[in-house]
């Protein structure tokens, strides 16, 4: 119960700040509009290669993918939240007042969710206002943003996990590159069976790319690698799990 | 004439010991890049086979585009060490002298220039071992390097402007997502005439991202083409000059404060 009040306190201010601050608010909720323009317009000719075959058009290919870098980077971004609040003193305070620590770790988790369930609605809308084909029903589609809401998780753990380690804003580029990497060496811009070289390789090991060529399937209706992907999913927030708990544990070492 | 040269080459020098004293500000404009370029070579190949595509590398189309980012970064870098002298005072400091406005802003956009060859050089040399083949030849490598020398002074100049006009580091680091919104909503990552989304190719052919990215691919892949040298070069031009223009200004203003 200790543990809920806790996590319930650190998600209330962790929104707060968010949602009254235009800018943090503006640019998690503007940069996956952004790419979903960049890449959705001035790349929809690449639905034309040979062996494309994606049914929904290449609107619907890159919707799945820029749905699944907001959930990771919404993570990402709470994270800089944290870092922010060991800069400031403000985390120190909290892990003195806090009983149950672990409830610190469970409210930005819970406030990275909520965040980003403002940033996909909008996306969502948008992707539904430019006439995004649909294939999939709704079971499948709950599917795509269960994906997403695991992922966001994940991300936001890594991020936590990171923040709690070096306690400043430095850090950032070490929350951010690695996932930004892991998100581009998956197939961002055409299906796995079309790259070639050396990222075909990488893309092939990549856990995220289970998650994208499943989230796709869901969007076009015909569910493929689910089990893989889900796992794949679930295997980083157990992972992540740990690295934040034992960041979390270091932060109190260090006082 | 010889005071002038003195007062730029002792700024210029101070701005390029500065930038090399930052291992931030040297490595983020060189790795970046590179790592974009090796994510959308690989992930973007299958785009050569659509018809009429320009060539068969993506490494040889893409090449243009961290020259374009590393100038981006060139920007941010002016703009914050200006905005840090604004902060700390150095530049209140440079009033009491004799120092010549257009000194001070040609000394701080040494580090920048200096910074922008170096770039250059190594995307360039990156490319070629690669095995893309630069269709101007050596000459053509030349008017290459010159250009990207160009492209980071004009947007060195912008970044001078707007630490300027704001004084502000964290104002002039605000600015990089509008510039890369510049880039992104550009031909990089195909050819303007293989768009099929028609608002987007408008956008894209008003964008003067695009023929700055043109004119660097024109030299990778097609050889010499005079339209897209004198488009990009002359776009280049009109930001250095407008740029400047409008930082001189607002460096009298500030100084007169």
């Amino acid at each position: 119960m200790k543990t809920l009040a806790v996590a319930q306190g650190v998600a209330w201010r962790t929104l707060h700040n968010v949602f009254t601050n235009p800018s943090l608010l503006i640019p998690s909720i503007v940069f996956p509009l952004f790419f979903f323009t960049a890449f959705a317009g001035g790349l929809s000719r690449v639905q034309n290669v040979p062996g494309f075959g994606f049914p929904d058009g290449y609107t619907a290919f890159q919707f799945v993918f820029v749905l699944l870098q907001s959930a990771a980077f919404g993570g990402v971004f709470t994270g800089f939240g944290i870092a922010r609040d060991f800069e400031s003193g403000f985390a120190r305070r909290l892990l003195l007042a806090a009983p149950h620590r672990s409830g610190i770790v469970l409210g930005y988790g819970v406030a990275a969710l909520a965040r980003w369930a403002v940033t996909v609605s909008v996306l969502t809308a948008v992707a539904f206002a430019v006439g995004m084909h649909v294939g999939g029903s709704g079971v499948d589609l709950f599917g795509l943003y269960a994906l997403g809401l695991i992922l966001n998780v994940a991300a936001l753990l890594w991020a936590c996990g990171v923040a709690m380690r070096f306690r400043t804003m430095q850090a950032g580029p070490v929350m951010q590159m690695p996932v930004f990497l892991v998100l581009f060496f998956a197939p961002v811009y055409v299906p796995l069976s079309l790259l070639q070289g050396w990222i075909h390789g990488v893309a092939v090991v990549n856990p995220l790319t289970r998650v994208i060529e499943a989230g796709r399937g869901f969007l076009a209706g015909s569910p493929t690698e689910v089990g893989a992907a889900f796992g794949a999913a679930v295997a980083l927030v157990l992972g992540f799990s740990l690295w934040a708990l034992r960041g979390l544990r270091k932060a109190e070492a260090a006082g | 004439m010889h005071a002038f040269a003195d007062q730029v080459y002792l700024l210029a020098r101070r701005s390029v010991v500065r930038t090399a004293r930052q291992p931030a500000n040297v490595i983020s404009p060189l790795l970046f890049p590179m790592l974009l370029l090796a994510v959308n070579a690989g992930g973007l190949k299958a785009e050569t086979r659509l018809p009429g595509f320009p060539t068969t590398s993506f490494v040889a189309f893409a090449l243009a585009v961290p020259f374009i980012q590393g100038a981006l970064f060139a920007t941010m870098n002016a703009g914050t060490d200006l905005a840090r002298d604004i902060q700390t005072g150095f530049l209140n400091r440079l009033t009491l002298t004799p120092m010549r406005r257009l000194a001070v802003l040609g000394g701080q956009l040494g580090g920048v220039v200096t910074m922008g060859l170096v770039q250059a050089v190594v995307y360039l040399s990156v490319g070629l071992a690669v095995g893309v083949h630069v269709k101007a030849g050596p000459l053509g490598i030349l008017v290459l390097l010159v250009f990207a020398v160009f492209v980071a002074l004009g947007f060195g100049a912008v970044g001078a402007l707007a630490a300027l006009r704001t004084g502000s580091g964290e104002a002039v680091q605000g600015l990089f997502p509008v510039f890369f919104v510049f880039l992104f909503i550009s031909s990089m990552n195909i050819p303007r005439n293989l768009m099929e989304i028609t608002w987007f190719r408008d956008v894209a052919t008003a964008n003067p991202v695009s023929y700055l990215l043109e004119c660097v691919r024109s030299l990778v892949i097609t050889g010499w083409d005079g339209e897209a040298l004198a488009l990009g070069f002359g776009i280049t031009a009109a930001i250095t000059v407008i740029s400047l223009a409008f930082a001189s200004w607002a460096l009298k203003v500030r100084m007169a404060r």
